[in-house]
């Protein structure tokens, strides 16, 4: 889940990080009271959740309360890439004598969080560590023990700071870990961390992001900061395939389907899941010179019409030849109920099970039950000697004209 | 393509049983997936759902023997008491 830029301030603040004072509107007067609070001029900033804010013109100073109201009037109608703002944030355009990145994030390759640091903040930090790579400072920490401030300490260092500005950045990055481990964040950054002039360290701007499944666990404190759970987060409109498949999954409690296609243009469709799964066996497929239609999760012991749904959605996806049916081993899924539905899906929509699913991998509960279903319908399965990667390769193989 | 209809599911129940009220409510209570449907006059086949029989023979437990047959057509076998 992704935060507005004055949700990730209020977190940033509630962790007890230091930030300028500021303020959230939803009207030009409520940025002209803003405005006057600060005192001195300020920048009055769109609340959007998508990029290139600055160059839309959602970006605005104002040396008097009375402009800020009138910025704030502007911005409050612009659209930007689709997206209306929820409102502005007002904050003073401070002086700043230098400015660093503080960031921790989730690790996959060591699976743990890792904090990063550098003293060349408030530009690109993938250039800068590509360009400067001495100047971004590293160190993982882990989930199961508190978290020590030295750790911090030691990855600040390792871009040279020393002295109290080491220490003063210290306590911003040790503050986003534990904000980080306490909200689940699957990225906690603040770009800039500003030096002012008086020394001081302070939070400029933000950006969080939540683990999705985190969201109920942390309700109250994110409706205490005035986050609309019900507003969608997606920084893109739900295309017809992913907006189909959540009423298709809304619709029948049996099991869990999910479908994504935004940013996939393959020709073959995924119809995958399980433990994992779906992020195996994509990686699978593109690996394997493969081009997915699509990313999907099924589980949870879906009904025969929920597979069914899940797999004509996919079939229907314009450019989508075949589909590959593969789960990583199923325990309450079964495996008969799902080759009932995705062979269904095919003869509904007048094609061949056998030419249509280029694979169907799921091993599990009642697999046997599933593999006469599959035999009568003349469709190629795996069972679990094959592993998933192999499973895409015939897949991805039959979709080149390959193997048979 | 063979020739096949995508039917994997049929469920059979006796004439006799068909038209015994109780019964009828024992089946509609039991099947976790809502295969029969208790009327006044007896037992329907709800035949919408026959393909999410999940096999676990509790209409068989229910019925008396030889009154409700679940039939897997994909392998000709038959679940019966
Ligand atoms: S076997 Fe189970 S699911 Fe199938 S009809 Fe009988 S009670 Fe319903």
């Amino acid at each position: 889940m992704r935060f507005y830029e004055f949700e990730s301030r209020r977190l940033v603040e509630r962790a007890g990080i230091p930030v300028t004072k500021y303020g959230f509107a939803k009207t030009a007067d409520e940025a002209r009271a803003a405005a006057a609070e600060i005192g001195g001029p300020v920048v009055v900033k769109s609340q959007v959740l998508t990029g290139g804010r600055m160059k839309a013109g959602g970006v605005k100073f104002a040396d008097t309360p009375g402009e800020a109201a009138e910025h704030a009037e502007a911005i409050l109608g612009l659209e930007i890439n689709g997206h209306m703002p929820v409102g502005v944030l007002v904050d003073p355009k401070a002086e700043v004598e230098q400015e660093y990145y503080a960031a921790v994030l989730w690790d996959g390759r060591a699976k743990r969080p890792m904090m990063l640091f550098s003293d060349m903040g408030g530009i690109d930090i993938e250039q800068v560590a590509e360009e400067h790579p001495d100047h971004v400072g590293r160190g993982h920490i882990s989930n199961l023990h508190p978290i020590a401030d030295f750790r911090a300490k030691e990855t600040v260092a390792r871009c040279g700071m020393t002295g109290s500005e080491l220490g003063r950045a210290t306590r911003v990055l040790a503050g986003l870990a534990r904000l980080q481990r306490d909200y689940d964040m699957t990225l906690a950054e603040i770009n800039p961390v500003a030096r002012l002039a008086d020394g001081s360290f302070v939070a400029l701007d933000a950006h969080m992001e939540m683990e999705d499944e985190a969201v109920g666990r942390h309700r109250k404190v994110l409706e205490s900061i005035g986050v609309d759970l019900s507003e969608p987060r997606e920084d893109y409109e739900p295309s017809e395939f992913e907006r189909n498949v959540k009423a298709i999954d809304s619709a029948d409690h049996r099991g869990v389907i999910q479908g994504k296609d935004h940013g996939f243009h393959g020709n073959l469709g995924l119809v995958i899941g399980a433990g994992g799964g779906s992020l195996t066996l994509t990686d699978a497929v593109r690996s394997q010179g493969g081009k997915p239609a699509n990313y999907a999760e099924i589980g949870g012991n879906p009904s025969v019409a929920k597979s069914k749904g899940l797999a004509m959605e996919v079939l229907k996806k314009d450019g989508v030849e075949k589909i590959a049916v593969m789960m990583s081993i199923v325990s309450n899924t079964r495996v008969d109920i799902v080759a009932r539905g995705v062979i269904k899906a095919c003869l509904e929509l007048g094609k061949d099970p056998a030419e249509t699913i280029a694979i169907f991998r799921i091993p599990g509960a009642w697999e046997e039950e599933g593999y006469k279903i599959l035999d009568k319908y003349g469709v190629e399965y795996a069972d679990r000697t094959t592993s998933m990667w192999d499973a895409a390769g015939t897949a991805v193989a039959k979709i080149q004209g390959g193997a048979q | 393509m063979a020739d096949l209809d995508g039917t994997f599911i049929e469920v059979e129940v006796t004439s006799d049983a068909a038209s015994d009220v109780e019964l009828a409510r024992k089946l509609e209570e039991v099947c976790p997936v809502d295969i029969f449907a208790a009327t006044d006059s007896g037992v329907e086949i709800v035949r919408g759902n026959l393909d999410e029989c999940v096999l676990c023979e509790l209409c068989l437990d229910a019925a008396p023997d030889g009154a409700v047959v679940v039939r897997k057509l994909y392998d000709g076998t038959e679940l019966k008491r």
